[in-house]
């Protein structure tokens, strides 16, 4: 066998607390990125990049940041439509200020604004909880998205009451804008969820994502050893907001280009974001990561079987499309609240001892 | 009521021949009501520094309210606690532990989504102090912590013999092993004061052994001071250098364990008594 987890000793600490603690585990990750990083940009073409691989990078930021709410910190949040328009409409407003500016600047900007905004719709979550703190963040949902339609300072006051991504180049590359190459949009959205994967991973295996985990398995036993609820619940808002910001600000400047916010993050894009965590898995990084894949990959995967192939018709596809998600939920809601992340780590411990039972 | 022996203990030897350092906490006049019922009324003891002190009494006497008190739970409505020579205004109990003080609890509180280790290490929750970024990009003070704290963490673990089970989720252990693995986490803590909520109950013969010997080399190697709420008379007698005995929210005794086993208001609480 060439894949084995005996044998692989740890001396250090350090190495014992690493996010891929198998070797074999650890190249499979790191050729990965050299793919992602060195062979797909030279093969990408339109079609691949905005149809599967820009919304998959794009959902999985977001869902790494609503999966560090719910899943890490265990406060429910329906308001990620609306965090989302804010790092869009923040980027926006950044860019149009700002030309001069280097473009990734403003997207981390438009991370940090949503992290505030975030953190002020995150102090219900100190008096409040479970389903009733879905209830308030539904209504920071549906304010930000009345927000921003109705005051034209927003979108420039522009006459379609849209906002438009300007071109905006790094190093002579178009970014954002029309121009904009399929590689240039996928290796955007590939740095950024790289780089941000990276940090919940950090975040998460540490200080303060025990104290999120603390809170969220337990919030009095958390007090009693010296977490401080405040600080906890409203760290675990704004940092989620901080990736479901940037979230929000690649999938209209990079991915879209142009966005209207009650139609590109309406409440259809919180359940969308919330689905990629259940189905996924709750408190998984590869989890926020699988839901994603699924949720993209699914439409594209029936329009490409069932239309392309069989000659269904189209609605008759999108509707078996939400059937299929519908049933899905409910599925691993009752069997597997863990998600796909569990699924695979289960049958990894399966094949371990395949083909043997004991 | 037997008179306390507040003055003969200091820095003097205790029954089984360990120093008791000076009064490290201090509960004066302490009254704690919940709307018409008075659950503690007008209790003063002290805990001084390195004793194992024990608190008990029959259901209902208003132990786990005392404790509660001590870390900060319920704020009483009467009453000074003095801590380390200086009173302590109402807290809340995350401030109550960052000054030194942790507890276990009654029906194990423990973080059953994460690992033993995990758990454990969220005990040193306040002594990890890296900046949010400094964690993001795992570099510099945060790495650093972590590797300290671990090694804290792992003294301990080795200490409770728990290492088998470093990695597993809480939520899959025995009983026993969880009520070990707070305990744990409270050491982790490297706390001034060990407060223990029945620390034995539900347990069989062979675990309190356990737990005890674990209770004893705790307060003998680390020194650390412990108040303790157990109901098994035996354990108590054993365990403590002194007793303090609640009946019905009033303090009926306190003294070394045959001052309190020869208290007749004790015998009475416990054993009933005779109407003659």
């Amino acid at each position: 066998m060439i894949y084995r987890e005996a044998g692989d000793f740890k001396t250090s600490y350090r190495d014992d607390g690493q996010t891929f603690p198998i070797r074999l585990d650890r190249w499979g990750y790191y050729a990965l990125l050299a793919v992602a990083f060195l062979v797909v940009p030279f093969f990408i073409d339109s079609y691949w990049a905005n149809a599967v691989l820009v919304p998959f990078l794009i959902y999985a930021i977001a869902a790494i940041g609503l999966n560090i709410l719910v899943g890490y910190a265990g406060q429910v949040s329906l308001g990620t439509g609306g965090f989302m328009a804010v790092g869009a409409y923040a980027v926006y407003k950044l860019m149009t200020a700002f030309p001069g500016v280097p473009i990734f600047v403003h997207i981390l900007l438009a991370g940090l604004i949503t992290a505030l905004v975030g953190m002020l719709f995150g102090l219900p979550s100190l008096r409040i909880k479970g389903f009733y703190l879905a209830v308030a963040t539904l209504a920071a949902q549906f304010f930000l998205v009345w927000l921003f339609n109705k005051v034209p300072w927003f979108y420039n006051y522009s006459a379609s009451g849209q906002i438009t991504a300007p071109e905006r180049t790094f190093f002579g590359w178009a970014v954002t804008g029309p121009a904009t190459s399929a590689s240039a949009k996928y290796l955007t959205c590939l740095v950024f969820a790289v780089v941000l994967a990276w940090v919940a991973r950090n975040l998460t295996r540490g200080t303060v994502g025990r104290k999120w985990m603390a809170i969220r398995d337990m919030d009095i036993a958390a007090e009693i050893i010296g977490v401080n609820p405040l600080s906890a619940k409203l760290s675990a808002f704004a940092v989620s907001s901080f990736f479901i910001g940037i979230a929000g600000a690649l999938l209209f400047a990079v991915y879209l280009g142009a966005a209207e916010a009650s139609e590109a993050f309406g409440i259809n894009k919180s359940f969308l974001v919330l689905f990629m965590v259940i189905i996924g898995g709750l408190g998984s990084i590869f989890g926020s990561f699988a839901g994603a894949a699924f949720l993209v990959l699914l439409p594209v995967f029936l329009k490409n079987v069932l239309v392309a192939r069989l000659g269904w018709p189209t609605d008759l596809a999108a509707h078996l499309e939400l059937m299929i998600v519908g049933a899905l939920i409910i599925f691993f809601l009752i069997v597997e609240p863990h998600g796909l992340a569990r699924l695979w780590r289960l049958t990894k411990e399966k094949l371990r001892l395949w083909p043997f039972p004991h | 009521m037997i008179a306390t022996p507040a003055t003969e203990l200091t820095g003097e030897f205790t029954t089984d021949g360990r120093r008791t350092g000076p009064v490290l906490m201090d509960l004066k006049n302490i009254t704690l009501r919940f709307g018409g019922v008075v659950a503690i009324k007008d209790i003063s003891f002290d805990i001084r520094e390195g004793e194992i002190r024990a608190i008990i009494g029959p259901n209902g006497a208003g132990k786990s309210s005392m404790l509660n008190v001590i870390s900060g739970f319920y704020v009483p409505q009467e009453g000074e606690i003095w801590f380390e020579g200086a009173r302590r205004p109402p807290m809340k109990p995350y401030e109550v532990a960052r000054l030194g003080l942790a507890r276990t609890f009654q029906n194990i509180a423990l973080f059953d989504g994460m690992s033993v280790l995990d758990n454990i290490m969220t005990g040193r929750l306040n002594r990890m102090k890296a900046p949010l970024w400094a964690q993001a990009i795992w570099w510099g003070r945060a790495e650093r912590e972590e590797v300290e704290n671990r090694e804290q963490v792992e003294k301990i673990i080795d200490f409770l013999e728990i290492q088998n089970i470093r990695k597993t989720p809480v939520g899959r252990l025995p009983y026993g092993l969880k009520k070990r693995v707070e305990l744990a986490r409270a050491l982790a803590a490297e706390p001034r004061i060990l407060l223990l909520d029945e620390p034995m109950a539900g347990m069989n013969v062979e675990e309190k052994e356990d737990m005890c010997r674990f209770i004893l080399d705790v307060n003998d190697e680390f020194g650390t001071t412990i108040a303790l709420i157990e109901h098994d008379m035996g354990v108590v007698m054993d365990l403590s250098d002194r007793v303090v005995v609640m009946d019905y929210g009033r303090k009926i005794g306190d003294g070394t364990p045959d001052e309190v086993r020869a208290n007749p208001e004790v015998i009475s609480a416990y054993l009933g008594v005779s109407q003659e």
